[in-house]
């Protein structure tokens, strides 16, 4: 499992991600001033959309088998508003890109039913739903170049050759391409074909976006690029993204909310900041973020706060999400960068003695492996800031952390 | 450079990089050498050799050059038109009867007589009157004797085939002569290979073009089918490939049959019988079945490349199953159709045996002939300058391919 992401820096109340929406917040200003998106959206004639409202589209009771014996996708009901971007995040074989390409019409349903504005698409073929789509590995034709690519939505449409023309141009404008038109696909660097791309799924104005991994081809520093230029363009144009990926870190930044996929179904939909701050079961507790996971059972349950018993050496207080009964077994789930070194008498409700492992340092902040109540790989990330003390492998320390950071999950 | 300039760079022991670098380099180009050298030499010894000799029979006198000496020299002044005089007839003579106690009389009498027909038995009986002569004069014993060698026409002939090179068999190939005034079509029931070659064209474009209809949706299904299924489909497909093409055409032979399985089906189900065996129809079927996974196995090599989101992608854009599949997955197996197209073409231009086992005297290809000529006439240059002529025709269909669709657009696998 990769850590969260590269950017947790800190000790702050909230997640870092909190802090990289907000530099992102600031970036999209600047971008949304930027005129060639905003002429791209005169240009074809979009408004930002209302992201409240009824679900723009829906799964309702969806089942997806392949070989009549197991369950792709188990019992789907999801529903998507309209201008939003979701993101289907989970494992390979969660059923998240099968779910997308149903959405497609490249995959017909078992059972249950799929809306897109309020219409029933099951039986509508693929080219007669007005989605767009970006690819994995892209899917550019290679056979024609960079306009004639952009045009075949276009011409399928039957428009002329003059709107033609100037969608082209609005869209290559858009994703910065403009000197590329009469490049073929080979003749383009990766991130330049991703950009044509997402080009060609929107020079038709499509309602709705669907992605399927598509920066998966992509080095690290491009795809993140790629990632806040894929945020902006959404937000600016105003569609539906339905985005399909395995990187929670890329999940995290750019969805309006995300659904966690394993096993066919759906493990939590709630947006970046409520998966991470609040997951509903260790499954999303343990794909979203680093997470200490301490197994116990429970011996007290009261409302909003209970007791577990890890192991025989202590009992931790903690916020009971997903236990029901006195007696059961549970998995505690705490964020590494909640813990806190040497705090004061009172200030949180569970502290333990601690011997320091092990000292990893990252820049920024120091990952100290500890043991504390018989776990050995509790970790613990120390901000590398004043006032925090210095750690030695072998030394006791104290260590202390909230009962409402640490989360009673279901066992896992 | 500037430094290469001023003095040559030395590596630590004092010798002269560049000179290091050759060395090192030396063994490596020996090596790659090495490699190729056996398939080098093969192709030199059973390939650019053989195909060296037989372009030079197609063009040398090889019964003739050295016997007819004499002769040649004494017609160099004659005018083509008119009877020769007495030297000419004693020259033929000296030069017969030498050839006579060489016994080799009778390749001369063969030469002459593959242009002028008729002439093997003039030149047999002739050899043996001049053979008994002591001195001329020749000339009426020649005439006496048959008045064909008052032809100009067969002194024409005598004269061209004394010369070291002819262009006789060349010409011939393609139904020309040297007539009194130049070049000039030979008599139409003569008159055959231009046919042969149209008819070979013919059947192998046929052939190419029905192999494509019938192999492109299978090379589709192949490749679009989940990998166990299109394995056993394969296995299909590649049957006949693994059986020996005689064994086919045989089995060819027995299905056309006029009391052949098929014949009966037709006889049951419309009470009649077909013509099928030696006749163009079971030529072209035959030969179609053979080249059926030639020209399949390039294109289903090619569509096995084309990503299957190609299509999806198309179809999202909105384009119908249709025009997804001719836009944007028919362009991309171009390269392999024109490589199993072409592949197909050219074999097909050297096909023997299935048509001169299940087709008629009127569906024999280039090669038959050649074949008929090396086996029953012992005719090498003829068959040397038909093969050749084939070679040049497909080097240039080759080269044309080439100008318009690009030999780097050709995948074979």
């Amino acid at each position: 499992m990769k850590p969260f992401n590269f950017r947790i820096d800190s000790k702050a109340e909230l997640g870092s991600y909190k802090k990289v929406r907000h530099v992102e917040a600031r970036a999209n200003e600047t971008f949304r001033r930027s005129s060639k998106v905003s002429a791209y959206r005169e240009g074809v004639g979009l408004k930002r959309m209302s992201t409240s409202g009824s679900a723009f589209v829906n799964f309702i009771d969806v089942q997806k088998s392949y070989d009549g014996e197991t369950l792709v996708v188990k019992d789907l009901n999801l529903p998507i508003r309209r201008g939003e971007f979701l993101t289907l995040l989970g494992p390979s074989g969660s059923g998240k890109t099968t779910t997308l390409m149903m959405l497609a019409g490249f995959e017909v349903p078992t059972h249950g039913r799929i809306e897109l504005d309020g219409r029933e698409i099951n039986n509508v073929a693929p080219h007669k739903r007005n989605i767009g789509m970006v690819f994995q590995n892209y899917a550019l034709f290679p056979h024609m170049t960079v306009e004639e690519n952009l045009a075949f939505p276009l011409a399928v449409r039957k428009l002329s050759k003059a709107d033609i023309d100037r969608k082209i141009e609005n869209a290559l404008a858009m994703v910065q391409l403009s000197q590329m038109r009469k490049r073929r696909p080979a003749q383009l660097s990766g991130g330049q074909q991703q950009r044509v791309a997402l080009a060609r799924a929107l020079v038709f104005d499509p309602k709705l976006v669907l992605m399927d991994e598509p920066l998966g081809a992509l080095d690290k520093q491009l795809r993140e690029h790629m990632q806040l230029e894929i945020k902006h363009i959404h937000q600016s144009l105003g569609v539906t993204v339905v985005y399909v990926t395995h990187d929670q870190g890329e999940a995290l930044t750019m969805s309006d909310r995300v659904a966690v996929f394993n096993d066919g179904a759906i493990q939590q939909l709630a947006s970046p900041a409520d998966l991470y701050e609040h997951p509903q079961n260790s499954f999303v507790a343990q794909f979203i973020g680093e997470n200490n996971r301490l197994s116990g059972i429970v011996t007290e349950l009261n409302g909003s706060h209970c007791r577990v018993k890890v192991g025989d050496a202590g009992e931790i207080r903690a916020l009971p999400v997903g236990i029901s009964n006195v007696g059961a077994k549970t998995t505690l789930s705490l964020r590494p960068e909640r813990v806190r070194i040497n705090p004061g008498d009172g200030a949180c409700a569970n502290q333990f003695e601690a011997r320091v492992e092990e000292l990893i340092y990252l820049g920024d902040h120091t990952r100290a492996r500890v043991q504390v109540l018989g776990h050995a790989n509790f970790v613990i990330k120390v901000p590398n800031s004043e006032g925090v003390p210095d750690l030695e492998p072998g030394s006791t320390i104290r260590i202390g952390w909230r009962a409402e950071d640490c989360r009673a999950l279901d066992a896992f | 450079m500037a430094i290469a300039d001023r003095a040559p760079l030395l590596t630590i022991d004092g010798v002269s990089l560049r000179a290091r670098l050759a060395r090192a380099e030396r063994s490596r180009k020996l090596k790659a050498l090495g490699l190729i050298l056996p398939l080098f030499l093969f192709v030199l010894i059973t390939f650019l050799i053989p195909l060296g000799r037989m372009g030079y029979k197609s063009v040398v006198n090889e019964e003739t050059f050295g016997r007819l000496d004499h002769t040649n020299q004494a017609l160099s002044e004659w005018d083509g038109q008119s009877v020769p005089d007495e030297a000419a007839f004693a020259a033929l003579a000296a030069d017969l009867k030498a050839a006579q106690e060489q016994r080799q009389a009778g390749e001369i009498a063969k030469r002459i007589n593959y242009e002028y027909a008729g002439a093997i038995s003039k030149f047999k009986s002739i050899t043996r009157t001049v053979s008994k002569m002591e001195t001329g004069p020749y000339k009426e014993v020649f005439l006496e004797a048959d008045k064909v060698w008052g032809d100009p026409r067969l002194w024409r002939t005598i004269r061209n085939a004394s010369g070291h090179y002819t262009s006789y068999y060349w010409l011939s190939s393609i139904d020309l002569r040297h007539g009194a005034e130049g070049l000039e079509s030979v008599p139409p029931d003569q008159a055959v290979f231009v046919d042969v070659y149209g008819r070979t064209f013919w059947i192998a474009g046929v052939v190419t073009v029905l192999t494509l209809i019938l192999g492109f949706p299978v090379a589709y299904l192949l490749a679009t089918q989940p990998a166990h299924r299109a394995n056993l489909l394969m296995i299909f497909v590649m049957l006949p490939f693994w059986t020996s093409l005689l064994v086919r055409t045989t089995a060819w032979f027995v299905l056309l049959r006029s009391e052949g399985p098929l014949n009966d089906l037709a006889e049951m189900i419309v009470n009649q019988r077909f013509e099928m065996i030696f006749t163009r129809f079971g030529t072209i079927v035959a030969m179609t079945h053979i080249q059926l996974p030639f020209t399949l196995l390039p294109i289903y090599s090619v569509m096995k490349n084309i990503p299957p989101s190609h299509v999806r992608a198309a179809r999202s854009l909105g384009a119908g199953p249709f025009h997804a599949f001719w836009k944007v997955y028919f362009p991309q197996t171009v390269p392999g159709i024109a490589a199993g197209c072409l592949l197909t073409f050219i074999l097909c231009l050297g096909y023997y045996i299935t048509p001169a086992l299940v087709g008629g005297p009127r569906d024999q290809m280039v090669s038959y002939y050649v074949a008929y000529y090396m086996n029953n006439i012992i005719n090498f240059g003829q068959a040397a300058a038909l093969g050749a002529i084939l070679l040049i025709i497909t080097m240039v269909l080759y080269w044309a391919y080439n100008k318009l669709v690009g030999i780097d657009k050709m995948k074979l696998g």
